[in-house]
């Protein structure tokens, strides 16, 4: 069972308490914009095998959303952060390195 | 290759059953191949048998990085069907059905296709309508489906309770023709078919790198050392994106976890597959008396081939109020496999940024229905360069475009 700290209202969620929402800091592209980036935007998605930083809802609990660093191996939670930011904070990036030395960073 | 019969059977009776020989050979590979597939599931092996049955090009390896038919080929739930809504669908995996028809006899292996017959029910008015639909679009797309009542669908399948309190059963997609394979022997089937042709099946052979040369591949890497090929196939369901990454282009895919389980085996009580979208379950009795059971897939990207206790737990309240007299079954077997999802729930077949590199994969959670069809489209596809007939509406240019096989919208579920 996947276990998420909301951080908003700092309960530990299990996923029965939670929806997941897919890939975390997508760029949104739209008008004005070429086609390819706008089907990146759409369909193209990260899909690593290892870190992954994706968007949760705690949709039976406080209701909002939120971004989570995980494991897609391993299950492993890094961290979970509030929404309103477009990376991944210095202190996420700092729990993912100190576990993965050689990860590479985001693509 | 010595043919399996019943003579065989006899002569080997009569010398102890010594003279068995091995399925297949595990040779040391080759420094080049016409074609290399990566992939040595259903859908790789399926996709070099044909390119050397229909094309003729039979210098291929098959390199896999665990064992034959390890992943989704060996997780599924066995279930054949093409009663698809779109016409691209109903084409490929009514191929595919139609194959596994004579595949037994085309392989000489025993894939044991039992056509017992695939109910789909419709639980709510939505849903009626919906299979209604499809039951039309089958019509006229040659696919042999039909819309039958609860009468029928009672007679078809005595154990079902057609009055649950949340969902009754009003009504059934019923599709006489669809039934089940043993998917281990369609694995060692083709794998069997390949070895004979000549193709190299290489196991424990992962492939580290995908070696380029002016937009082209010119070979891999592997654990096992470096391969030098004309052409290349990633057929690697799950790990797609791993390979795409490492071929250097993105796909529009996301793998989860799907899981199924079996429970202890029963005497004979259900002699057709049953299929719930609606509540999401379905449920096959396997040859050993097992209830084959699957569900819905976990919502968030997943490497690990297991998945959420939740979303098996819903899968089997839901069987539960469809099938009561399951409800005291000890469960045997629990497991998880890595499927690929598409934006519109539809395979890829496709060429790819590389120009002559080919990827399959999206199948998603039903692939292995689709073995035959997919690897006869993807050899064509492989052999000539240019998709053909089965595949030319599965391209990756489809999502660019907004030429979606939208089959999510069709089935409600994943399927």
């Amino acid at each position: 069972m996947l276990i998420l700290t909301c951080p908003y209202c700092g309960l530990a969620a299990d996923e029965t308490e939670l929806s997941p929402g897919g890939e975390a800091h997508l760029k949104r592209f739209g008008p004005g914009s070429s086609d390819d980036a706008f089907t990146g935007y759409l369909f193209h998605r990260e899909n690593p095998r290892g870190v992954h930083f994706e968007r949760w809802r705690h949709s039976n609990g406080c209701g909002k959303w939120f971004l989570a660093a995980r494991c897609t191996v391993t299950l492993e939670v890094f961290g979970t952060y509030p929404a309103q930011t477009t990376e991944p904070p210095a202190a996420i990036l700092d729990a993912i390195r100190a576990k993965r030395p050689d990860w590479e960073g985001r693509a | 290759m010595k043919r399996y019969s019943a003579f065989a059977i006899a002569r080997e009776a009569a010398r102890w059953h010594m003279g068995w020989e091995r399925a297949w050979r595990s040779p040391t590979p080759k420094a080049k191949y016409d074609v290399i597939v990566i992939g040595a599931g259903g859908h790789g092996l399926a996709t070099a048998y044909y390119l050397g049955k229909n094309h003729g090009i039979r210098n291929v390896a098959v390199i896999e990085k665990g064992w034959l038919g390890g992943g989704n080929t060996g997780r599924n739930t066995t279930i054949i069907r093409s009663n698809y809504l779109q016409d691209p669908s109903a084409a490929i995996y009514e191929k595919a059905r139609s194959l596994y028809e004579t595949l037994s006899q085309d392989l000489n292996y025993n894939v044991m296709f039992s056509p017992r017959g695939v109910l789909m029910l419709a639980q709510t008015h939505h849903e009626v309508r919906g299979y209604l639909r499809t039951a039309h679009a089958n019509k006229l797309q040659g696919v042999a489906t039909e819309y039958i009542g609860p009468e029928k669908v009672k007679e078809l399948c005595p154990i079902i309770n057609l009055d649950g309190p949340r969902y009754p059963v009003l009504g059934a997609l019923w599709q006489p023709r669809g039934g089940t394979a043993r998917h281990d022997a369609v694995a060692w089937g083709y794998a069997r078919a390949c070895s004979d042709m000549g193709m190299d099946i290489l196991q424990q052979t992962e492939v580290t790198a995908i070696r380029q040369a002016g937009g082209k591949v010119t070979g891999v890497e592997t654990t096992k050392g470096a391969i030098a090929c004309d052409k290349l196939a990633i057929v690697v369901a799950g790990h797609s994106g791993v390979l795409a990454e490492m071929a250097g282009f993105r796909l529009p895919i996301e793998s989860v976890a799907l899981q199924a389980l079996v429970s202890e085996p029963i005497k004979p009580c259900m002699d057709v597959v049953v299929m719930a979208n609606t509540v999401h379950g379905y449920m096959s009795q396997s040859d050993k008396g097992e209830m084959v059971i699957g569900g819905g897939a976990d919502g968030y990207n997943n490497y690990t081939q297991r998945g959420s206790f939740h979303h098996v737990e819903e899968t089997v309240r839901a069987l539960v109020e469809t099938f009561p007299m399951i409800s005291r079954l000890k469960m045997l077997r629990w497991w998880g496999g890595i499927v690929d999802m598409t934006g519109d729930r539809s395979p890829i077949l496709s060429k790819t940024p590389l120009g002559n590199c080919f990827i399959n994969c999206g199948w998603g959670t039903g692939g292995f229905k689709a073995i035959p069809g997919s690897g006869w489209g993807m050899a064509e596809l492989v052999a000539r360069g240019e998709p053909g007939p089965l595949t030319a509406e599965f391209g990756l240019d489809r999502f660019r475009e907004g030429r979606f096989i939208d089959e999510s919208v069709a089935a409600g579920v994943a399927h």
